[in-house]
């Protein structure tokens, strides 16, 4: 379960969050939503400690954040943009985390076949396309069978082909016990994997609980539609 | 440790790639050799290449440390979202920056002055500690630049600012200050101030082996009196390291409450 207390983040005279309050069940896939700059990826970041928050706590599986780091290899991440050296292979950046985080066993072999890149392993990053990268990135956020996984925003870019089969992965993962953290826009997709929403605005949480009992509130006949009805 | 040793790892594998690392030591190469062919007795090769040592060493080292640290970027966020503390992260891109900066010093420099010279000659040995110390010291300083700066042109802006300050601006203002003041005894001053510009600190080492020290006039008089003796160096080179330590630690500091 992960856990957040009151959390601050400001960036300059910016204040993202403010005193956010939520709480993720283990075992679920949860989706946070907003609009541009609501601050999605700010939290994230802070659960990611890629963010350092101003104030409040954020506790992962019982363990406080404080700065170790260790809690990281129970974290699968996906940022939103793949940021890669460029000069690097696919398959150096795989080995290169495979090298860094020693005891995990990987999957990567598996991954690579199954969202079809084996042919784009020996290039370097920067000659792949924006689509391809993102498949790479979501090799390196699932390839240690992480208990958590956080994917920011992990069908952007994708056809839907690819989208397909990274939203499989995703239920698959849910029915393997992972607790699943995702941001999207795309609604129809969130209503297809989500179980809990977390609605993000001003900075606090506007809405949490189960996606059916947000439909059924409204009384819209999908996700899109009662989410719009709510703000209006 | 074993992460920091293999983050070293990955950096030396990415700038071994890039050409700059063969044109670098390609031209500290040509240059030793080139003014032992045509200069003549080691004593003024020394000379020429501690004014080389002290401009190029310092820009050199603080221009492509931001520029590196900023590349960098990419391969720092890939690594911070996995279980790798910031610390390993910071000393790894340092040490993974300054270890191949100093290892082509220590050949483009080194062989050919062995070769022509041999390791006997006076300040061999000091040339290659004071361009070493200076590289260490001026990456850790591009590095505090890089990491406070988020803009890239700013932060490149700033190295050079700092580089001109320290290389030139400098000693123009000890000069005002030994001129306005010049009623008063200024050794001491004189002597303080020298520690608070590392290229200063690196010239005065040099100039000390070559007993040229009266070159400076009476300040070097005063500086060869302090500085001579093994305690005035090891005061010297003492300050240099915490030139190099002071800013690598400011560095990491800012680095770990960054936002990625």
């Amino acid at each position: 379960m992960i856990n957040i207390k009151g959390l601050k983040k400001r960036f300059g005279r910016l204040e993202v969050l403010k005193e956010l309050d939520a709480q993720i069940q283990e075992n679920t896939i949860t989706a946070i939503v907003g609009h541009n700059g609501s601050g999605k990826t700010t939290l994230i970041k802070c659960m990611l400690g890629l963010d350092k928050y101003d104030g409040g706590d954020i506790s992962i599986k019982d363990f406080k954040l404080n700065g170790d780091w260790n809690y990281r290899s129970q974290i699968g991440y996906m940022p939103q943009v793949a940021r890669f050296p460029e000069n690097l292979t696919a398959s150096e950046v795989i080995t290169m985390i495979s090298d860094l985080r020693t005891g995990s066993s990987t999957q990567a072999e598996e991954l690579i076949s199954y969202f079809r890149l084996v042919d784009e392993m020996e290039k370097p990053l920067k000659t792949l396309s924006g689509g391809t990268r993102q498949k790479v990135n979501a090799i390196v956020a699932l390839m240690f069978n992480p208990d958590i996984l956080i994917l920011d925003e992990p069908t952007a870019g994708l056809d839907p082909v690819s989208s397909s089969l990274l939203k499989d992965k995703i239920n698959a993962e849910k029915t393997a016990g992972k607790t699943v953290i995702i941001t999207s826009h795309i609604m129809s997709e969130i209503q297809e994997l989500a179980d809990t929403i977390l609605y993000l605005l001003d900075g606090k949480i506007f809405f949490d609980g189960p996606v059916d009992d947000l439909i059924a509130q409204t009384g819209e006949k999908n996700l899109e539609r009662a989410i719009a009805k709510m703000m209006s | 440790m074993t992460t920091l040793l293999k983050i070293i790892k990955y950096q030396l594998h990415d700038l071994l790639r890039g050409k700059w690392f063969i044109i670098y030591t390609a031209v500290f190469f040509l240059l030793t050799d080139g003014l032992f062919r045509f200069g003549g007795d080691s004593g003024q090769v020394a000379l020429s290449l501690m004014n080389v040592v002290l401009f190029i060493i310092p820009l050199v080292s603080i221009v492509f440390g931001t520029m590196f640290f900023y590349n960098s970027r990419e391969f720092m966020e890939l690594l911070l979202s996995q279980p790798i503390s910031r610390v390993a992260l910071f000393l790894g891109l340092y040490l993974g920056l300054t270890l191949p900066l100093s290892a082509v010093y220590l050949i483009g420099v080194g062989i050919p002055f062995m070769y022509h010279a041999g390791i006997m000659t006076g300040g061999y040995w000091i040339l290659l500690l004071v361009g070493v110390s200076l590289t260490w010291v001026f990456t850790a300083l591009a590095f505090l630049i890089a990491v406070l700066s988020e803009q890239r042109v700013k932060g490149v802006g700033m190295t050079i600012v700092l580089w001109l300050f320290f290389a030139i601006l400098y000693d123009g203002i000890i000069l005002f200050i030994l001129f306005a003041l010049e009623e008063y005894p200024l050794e001491k001053l004189t002597l303080i101030l020298s520690l608070f510009n590392p290229i200063d600190l690196g010239r005065i080492l040099m100039l000390l082996q070559f007993d040229i020290a009266a070159l400076m006039g009476y300040t070097g008089a005063l500086f060869s009196k302090f500085y001579g003796n093994m305690f005035g160096s090891a005061v010297a080179v003492f300050a240099l390291w915490t030139w190099c330590a002071i800013p690598a630690w400011l560095g990491y500091r800012a680095f770990s409450k960054k936002d990625f």
